[in-house]
């Protein structure tokens, strides 16, 4: 088991607590889709996989190299071309010099981006930038993928096309992908399993398993989604006053 | 495994309702690289060619003739006497005295050289001191207080001290204008550091940077704009330090600058004189930011996309 959660707690300063006993597995190669409504804890949640924060309770297990990650807005540096960004991942992984500049092509390859490598961020369109963003993940070469919001900030055309980029790379590269975002239809699209976080405290409160026919068969997937929308919506109904 | 509850696609209705969007777009691998290189050409910039822009270069120098026409015209008002404000025609005629006597050469060279060797020294000293004190938080509250002072305290007030300490020699202008320039560069590294979004840390310690690599690779490229402002405060300072000093401490062994130049006018009471000397030390000023800070504020700004809308 890549990532497992047991009993997770996390609360800022002595305000409520934001995650309170989140439990999870998650297996090797497996792409999970971690749903939730805005401000549930989420991106909270993806921090402490990521080691970046540290939860006040309960215990994890996570890989001992770490997580390979990607943030909602692509947070390429602006100061390097597409390619050397993700050289610099590389670089920092300790990959020589020779070796960087193969496989930062490779990498850009995958991503359909072969011949836009020697453009700047701002040169980019923000699918474009994701895609850069997503290629030096890859370069992190780490099992565990973690990836907030990603195609959040998208167009629902580029997103589409990105979906299906993902799960093709996926399936090209094994990794253990932990997905977040609101978006119920883009977890259903996604996700090998859907996990729904509730909000404050935020809790694995419900999962959906999604099959090979939910992505074929657009009208079972309408199906699942009208499903988890509805659960959505009772969970965050329940903080109405 | 989770104790949840897990009732694996729980579905109740049946809807007709049918998302493009929830199953795979695209019919196959060429399909989607069709659709994705289209997007590509359609989102972004096709590459722009730069030209020389005239208006650059003529507009500063429409309004130099303006200013010296006005000049010109002021005196021949003959409103004060001609010793006391000369006009451009006398100051051309000193400035090439000068030049003949070697006295412009001389003293643009020994200034020139004075400010930047003072002033690489100042940056070469600034930056680790900057970067440590930006990102180590209590040498920060410990001395970033006495740097602000020193930046705001006026160099010239060293001189004093320094002729003491140092005597009339290089070393005083020296020190007066590293008393000038580290205290601005080490500020503008500071303030640069503080403006940069706190997504780039979080990326460099996902990518797995070392402290020394985090400085390197990522603080100190981000910091870059602001660093490039404090620099150039840095070098105005050293600038007019070294002025300072150089009009203050003349004699010993100390070279013959364009401070030492427009101390020798007012030695002479000659008007002339000393506006050659101030026009130099302008002219100077504004070259050094015309040939070098220019280009490199705007390379630099280009290349991050910042420059779009801006008036430079
Ligand atoms: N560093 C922080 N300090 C205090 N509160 C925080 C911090 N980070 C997040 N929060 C709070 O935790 C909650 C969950 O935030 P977040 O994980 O970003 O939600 P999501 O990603 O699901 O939108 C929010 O209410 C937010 O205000
Ligand atoms: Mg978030």
């Amino acid at each position: 088991m890549p990532v497992v959660l047991e009993h997770l707690g996390k609360r800022f300063g002595d305000g409520a607590p934001v995650l309170d006993d989140v439990n999870a597995n998650i297996k090797q190669g497996e792409f999970v889709a971690l749903l939730g409504a805005s401000g549930c804890g989420k991106s909270t949640l993806l921090n402490i996989i990521a080691g970046l924060e540290a939860p006040t309770s309960g215990a994890l297990e996570v890989p001992s190299d770490g997580a390979a990650f990607m943030f909602q807005d692509a947070a390429l540096f602006p100061w390097l071309t597409a390619r050397e960004n993700i050289e610099l991942a590389l670089k920092l992984r300790g990959v020589g010099k020779a070796e960087r500049r193969t496989k930062a092509q490779e990498l850009l390859e995958l991503v359909h981006l072969g011949s836009a490598g020697d453009k700047r961020p701002h040169e980019l369109s923000g699918g474009m930038r994701q895609r850069v963003s997503l290629a030096r993940s890859l370069a992190q070469d780490r099992q565990l993928l973690l990836m907030d919001e990603p195609f959040a900030a998208l167009d629902a055309i580029t997103r589409d096309l990105l979906h299906d980029e993902l799960e093709r790379i996926w399936k090209e590269t094994g990794r253990t992908i932990v997905f977040v975002t609101h978006n119920v239809r883009e977890a259903v699209r996604l996700g090998q399993r859907v996990l729904l976080l509730s909000s404050r405290p935020g809790r694995v409160v419900q999962e959906w398993a999604v099959t090979e026919e939910h992505r074929t068969d657009a009208g079972l997937a309408g199906q699942l989604t009208g499903v988890i929308t509805a659960r959505l919506r009772e969970e965050i109904r329940r903080h109405a006053k | 495994m989770p104790s949840n509850p897990t009732p694996l696609a729980e579905v109740t209705e049946t809807r007709e309702h049918v998302h493009a969007a929830l199953t795979r777009t695209s019919t196959g691998h060429e399909d989607l690289r069709e659709l994705e290189s289209g997007l590509d050409s359609l989102q972004s910039d096709s590459d722009r060619k730069h030209r020389i822009d005239w208006t650059r270069i003529l507009l500063p120098i429409a309004a130099l003739v303006v200013l010296v026409l006005i000049w010109q015209f002021y005196v021949s008002l003959g409103l004060k006497r001609r010793d006391q404000v000369p006009g451009p025609l006398d100051v051309m005629n000193q400035m090439a005295v000068l030049w003949t006597e070697g006295k412009v050469q001389e003293s643009v060279w020994t200034s020139l050289q004075r400010g930047i060797v003072g002033f690489v020294i100042s940056v070469a000293i600034a930056t680790p001191v900057g970067l440590l004190l930006a990102q180590v938080a209590p040498l920060r509250r410990a001395f970033g207080p006495l740097i602000s002072g020193l930046q705001v305290l006026p160099s010239v007030a060293w001189v004093p001290a320094a002729i003491i300490w140092f005597g009339l020699t290089d070393a005083t202008v020296y020190f007066v204008v590293f008393m000038g320039a580290i205290p601005s560069i080490i500020n503008g590294l500071i303030s640069g550091v503080d403006q940069i979004p706190p997504q780039y840390r979080r990326v460099g310690t996902v990518l797995g940077a070392s402290r020394l690599q985090m400085a390197l690779q990522v603080i100190l490229p981000a910091a870059l704009p602001g660093y490039l402002g404090g620099l150039k405060q840095g070098w105005a300072f050293s600038w007019r330090s070294l002025m300072a000093a150089e009009i203050i401490a003349v004699g010993g062994t100390i070279g013959f600058g364009l401070g030492s130049l427009l101390d020798q006018g007012r030695d002479l009471s000659d008007m002339a004189m000393v506006m050659a000397a101030i026009l130099l030390i302008l002219a100077v000023g504004i070259l050094i930011e015309l040939l070098v800070f220019g280009p490199i504020e705007k390379r630099l700004l280009r290349r991050r996309g910042l420059l779009a809308g801006s008036t430079r």
